[in-house]
Order: structure tokens, then C-alpha cells, then sequence
């Protein structure tokens, strides 16, 4: 198993959609420098990319003057990234499945973004924190 | 991103360079939307430059279908889909949406 001493790093970013590709950019390094290969960056890049752009536009409602905090760190096997925002609160569980499989004037437009981080990461966890904001962590498990 | 756009006999081929995320992908849409303005409804969208994708980018895909396909006028087509985002397309079942091609000389001579 591959082992990364690897002290936890934190980026902070304007949430707008401009700032994407350098949160992408922030998490394809640090999952580049725990040992993934171009398959999984390349998911952990799109987890990142649909976790963050959820949180623009639904915990912050597309107001740009607000900030999303991005870390990254390795524990126990599992490479893990940490989103916060300070934005309203926002239940996963209230989201729909997405229909995946019907004619093309019934798929839906929403929640393919959730239904993506849920499918490319191990573990999904967001933690509302009220008046503070929200916590979303993703964990992958590094290669064997 | 980059679009650049070919206006062919039986279709438009829009060509796209670079990432197609929340902050890109109203520009692909816009892209769309003036082809089918002129009344022109076959597409094909090249995605060799093409070097990544969210969701945004499928809704935008998906909504431009839509519009194509409506009274039969025409479809949106795809060529050149990079490896990555096939893979996407199979886990978000939207591989069934769309016909795909190898290469431009195909997709634009299927039309």
C-alpha cells in the first residue's frame, strides 16, 4: 500500500465558476502526489469540480463575494478532500435520483453533479453546520 | 475553451478545445443555439480538443439534443470523444443520447 506522509494542504478560492480549473488544478497535484493514476485524477478532478460548482450555485446561490476552502491530505489509506463553505444549507438526501435511462425529453437536468461524486469517490460525507456553513468530504482509497 | 464552428453543406460542425465546465459550458450552449437560429439543426460537435467535462457540459449537450432532434429536424452527433469522457457518458447513462464517430470525415458524411 502506498504510504504519503502527507500534511494536510488548503487552498481558498472565490466561489465563482472562474475559479474551477484552478480548484481542479489544486486537487489533480495533490492527488497526482499521492500516487493516482491519469484514470482516478481524472475522477477526483470531476468530484472536485461538480462539489464545488454545487456549492456556488446552491450553498451561495451564485453570489460571488464568498469563499470555498479546499484541502487535501492522505489518512489512513484513503485520499481525502475537504470542501467548506459558509453558505446556506444544503441536504444531499432532498436531491433525486437522476433518471439515467429514460427517453431524452425525460432525463432530468438535475442532479447529475451528486450522482457523479457519489459513483467516483468512496465516501461522501457532508456535515451541515447551521449558521456556519457546510462540510462536504470525499475520500478515495489510494491503490493498493 | 475554444469553439471554432465550419458551416458544411448538410451540417455545422462546432469544434471544441479545452475544458467544459459550469463556467464554460453556457458558451458551448450559445454556440448551439446560433446554428439552430439559422434554422439548421444538424450537428457535429468534435471533441478532440476536448479535455474535460462536468455535468454542466452533459445538461448543455442534452438541452442542445433536444432542440435538434425535436419534429426530426436534425440531431447533434459526436466525433472524437476522448476516453475519459465516454466513461462519464456510460456511468450517467447518457451514452444511448447520441451517435458516435471516430473521426470528423464520418461524422460530418453520416449527414
Amino acid at each position: 500500500m502506498a504510504v504519503c506522509n502527507c500534511p494536510m494542504r488548503t487552498a481558498i478560492f472565490d466561489a465563482r465558476f472562474e475559479s474551477l480549473d484552478a480548484i481542479r488544478e489544486f486537487v489533480a497535484q495533490a492527488a497526482r502526489d499521492a500516487g493516482f493514476d491519469d484514470v482516478n485524477i481524472y475522477s477526483i478532478q470531476l468530484s472536485a469540480d461538480e462539489a464545488c460548482s454545487n456549492i456556488i450555485e446552491h450553498a451561495y446561490k451564485g453570489d460571488p463575494d464568498h469563499i470555498i476552502e479546499c484541502s487535501s491530505t492522505v489518512d489512513q489509506g484513503n485520499f481525502v478532500l475537504i470542501f467548506k463553505d459558509h453558505g446556506c444549507c444544503f441536504d444531499p438526501e432532498i436531491v433525486p435520483e437522476p433518471n439515467l435511462s429514460g427517453k431524452l425529453e425525460e432525463r432530468s437536468i438535475g442532479g447529475l453533479g451528486l450522482y457523479l461524486i457519489h459513483h467516483l469517490m468512496d465516501e461522501v460525507k457532508y456535515e451541515s453546520q447551521g449558521e456556519a456553513g457546510n462540510v462536504l468530504t470525499l475520500k478515495k482509497r489510494l491503490a493498493a | 475553451m475554444d469553439i471554432t464552428t465550419h458551416q458544411y453543406k448538410h451540417c455545422d460542425l462546432i469544434s471544441v478545445k479545452g475544458r467544459v465546465d459550469s463556467y464554460t459550458a453556457p458558451k458551448l450552449g450559445e454556440a448551439f443555439e446560433n446554428i439552430n437560429a439559422a434554422g439548421r439543426y444538424k450537428i457535429v460537435l468534435d471533441l478532440s480538443g476536448l479535455e474535460f467535462m462536468s455535468s454542466a457540459g452533459f445538461r448543455t449537450l442534452l438541452m442542445a439534443q433536444r432542440t435538434c432532434k425535436r419534429y426530426n429536424r436534425g440531431e447533434i452527433v459526436l466525433a472524437c470523444v476522448p476516453k475519459r469522457t465516454m466513461e462519464a457518458f456510460e456511468l450517467t447513462g447518457f451514452t444511448p443520447l447520441f451517435i458516435y464517430f471516430p473521426d470528423l470525415t464520418s461524422a460530418v458524411g453520416n449527414f
